[in-house]
């Protein structure tokens, strides 16, 4: 491995080697599914599907892309910010490493955040009673297009961590930013119960895709499109969102 | 001559002020220059172009012969970095953090660890090694910063305030590693706003003052800005003051300050030293001090700006 890749990974190791130590760091990734799961499940399963067993099923392929998405934004932008203020990030830009290597390596670093996050919600939901009927290598495979779904918005959230100045404004803005796509959404009741305009941005949201995706990928269906929407869109922050990231953490002073 | 660090009319902008307004700096090799000055006269400013953290609006900034802003990747192989902006990581052992900056640079694992050894034994962290740098005292991290700086063996190091915030004794140990790091070979470019710790490190000391050099020179052709110098002398008897003084009139042609029991008289010459030595013996008059003093890096800052500087 030679560059970027490796620079990215040692510092990912770095990220690694902290979250180890502060094993608190997982709580914010572990919560949010917990939370949801619980709440949605027993709060609306009565009277939105007649049964917490059926809204389970019904709810759970949501909450799975929530949980990537949540992942990504509650820590990386945050520990960028932290980095930069506190002048590691100085220390490796004065390196002869490529300056998008912290960045990238920041991100990956919080891979594991994602896998802890999302195992956690797969426990939960299996004890709960869920049960992915389209099999183990197809809910592996929800499992990681969510993940890489996350990841992929995760950069906004880099950006954010980038330009913002004050940390604790790095989460609030995120969430602001985050909040309409998480929730505009059918994930916790079917579209045609929604009102006109709000269907109208669910259609759109590129979160829905995920959702409805992974809720094939789980459940059976048609997969296709809705998987082949989320690449799309995934590829999408991703083009759009780590050259401005990069770009702006060239340049901030 | 050749640089190994120099800057010709830099300047740099933010916004409405300007941090710094065409500054020349330049360091020999094998030389240490400090840079003097009070907060915001632009000191970091020029340590961060120089350091291809901040691009100069205008002027050059060259490393080696490198400039700054076309070479930035050939600068940054070149240089180490310490400063309260380039810091560690304080969830990171002390070794984890050398390991980490080894790692940064290509070394191999074991080489990495090797490296770090080496550091933290020098910069006597050998025993805090395995400890969190968040529980580290502000000398350690201070020694940590600059063994971080050291990783890549660089050839010009840029030390920012490295003692800014300790206590006088801390400053000490710092600046005993300091020295140890000009022992090598290496070119430093020292700031700091502390007037004792440039006349104690530097070779050559640039005054910076709202961005620009007010005055460079050695630490003693600083000094003689200021005018003369001063003999000092305390008899071990003050029953004997009165014959110091009369003696000291005779040799240095006017008569002593008298402040307690020490006696201070200008002087014009270095020869003046040379004189009162032998007479005072002659004379069987014990001194329990004796000294020819430059005046102080304060009264050098006062004398160039009109301002007092921060104190020593």
């Amino acid at each position: 491995m030679s560059g970027l890749p490796r620079h990215a990974v040692v510092l990912a190791g770095r990220g690694l080697t902290k979250a180890r130590r502060n094993p608190g760091l997982f709580l914010d990734a572990i919560l949010p599914p917990v939370v949801f799961l619980l709440l949605f499940v027993y709060l609306f399963g009565g009277a939105v599907a007649g049964s917490t067993r059926d809204y389970l099923h019904y709810v759970f392929p949501g909450v799975l892309v929530m949980t990537a998405i949540l992942a990504g934004l509650t820590s990386t932008g945050l520990s960028i910010n932290l980095d930069i203020k506190k002048g590691v990030f100085d220390r490796f830009r004065s390196l002869p490493i490529p300056r998008s290597a912290p960045l990238l390596g920041a991100v990956l670093g919080d891979s594991v955040r994602y896998a802890v996050a999302v195992a956690t919600l797969f426990a939960l939901g299996l004890a709960l009673g869920f049960r992915p009927s389209a099999g183990l290598p197809s809910a592996l495979a929800a499992a990681g297009l969510a993940i890489l779904f996350g990841f992929a918005l995760s950069w906004v959230n880099v950006l954010i961590g980038v330009v913002v100045k004050e940390e604790t404004l790095v989460t609030t803005v995120a969430f602001l930013g985050i909040f309409p796509l998480a929730f505009g959404t059918d994930m916790v009741a079917p579209a045609d119960t929604l009102p006109g305009w709000l269907q109208a941005w669910a259609d759109v949201n590129p979160v829905t895709h995920a959702m409805d995706a992974t809720s094939g990928l789980l459940l059976g269906g048609p997969v296709r499109d809705a998987v082949l929407a989320t690449l799309a869109w995934s590829a999408g922050f991703l083009a759009v969102f780590v050259p401005l990231a990069v770009r702006a953490y060239r340049r901030r002073a | 001559m050749t640089y190994a660090i120099r800057t010709e009319g830099l300047v740099k902008r933010f916004d409405d002020t300007t941090a710094l307004a065409g500054v020349d700096l330049g360091a020999a090799p094998g030389t240490v220059l400090g840079v003097l000055g009070p907060n915001g006269a632009g000191k970091t400013t020029a340590v961060r172009i120089l350091a291809t953290l901040v691009r100069p609006d205008g002027g050059r900034a060259l490393v080696d012969g490198l400039d700054v802003t076309r070479d930035g990747d050939a600068v940054r192989r070149r240089i180490g970095l310490t400063g309260q902006y380039a810091s560690v990581d304080e969830d990171l052992t002390g070794r984890e953090n050398l390991v980490l900056f080894g790692r940064l640079l290509d070394l191999r694992r074991a080489e990495a660890r090797r490296r770090a050894d080496e550091l933290l034994a020098r910069f006597e962290l050998t025993e805090a090694a395995g400890r969190r740098v968040s529980t580290y005292s502000g000398g350690m991290r201070r020694r940590l910063d600059l063994a971080a700086s050291l990783v890549a063996r660089p050839r010009v190091v840029f030390l920012d305030e490295p003692t800014t915030g300790l206590d006088p004794g801390k400053r000490e140990d710092v600046w005993r590693m300091i020295r140890s790091m000009t022992a090598d070979g290496g070119t430093v470019l020292l700031t700091t706003q502390y007037l004792e710790e440039a006349d104690a490190l530097a070779d050559e000391i640039s005054v910076l003052d709202h961005g620009t050099v007010i005055a460079h020179g050695t630490p003693t052709e600083l000094k003689r800005i200021v005018g003369g110098q001063t003999l000092a002398v305390r008899p071990a008897d003050p029953g004997r003051l009165a014959d110091a003084a009369a003696l000291l009139e005779r040799v240095a042609g006017r008569p002593p300050d008298v402040a307690g029991e020490l006696l201070t008289v200008a002087v014009d010459g270095d020869g003046v030293l040379g004189a009162a030595v032998p007479a005072l013996a002659a004379a069987g008059i014990a001194v329990t001090e004796l000294a020819l003093r430059l005046p102080s890096l304060d009264e050098v800052f006062f004398a160039l700006t009109g301002r007092a500087g921060v104190a020593a």
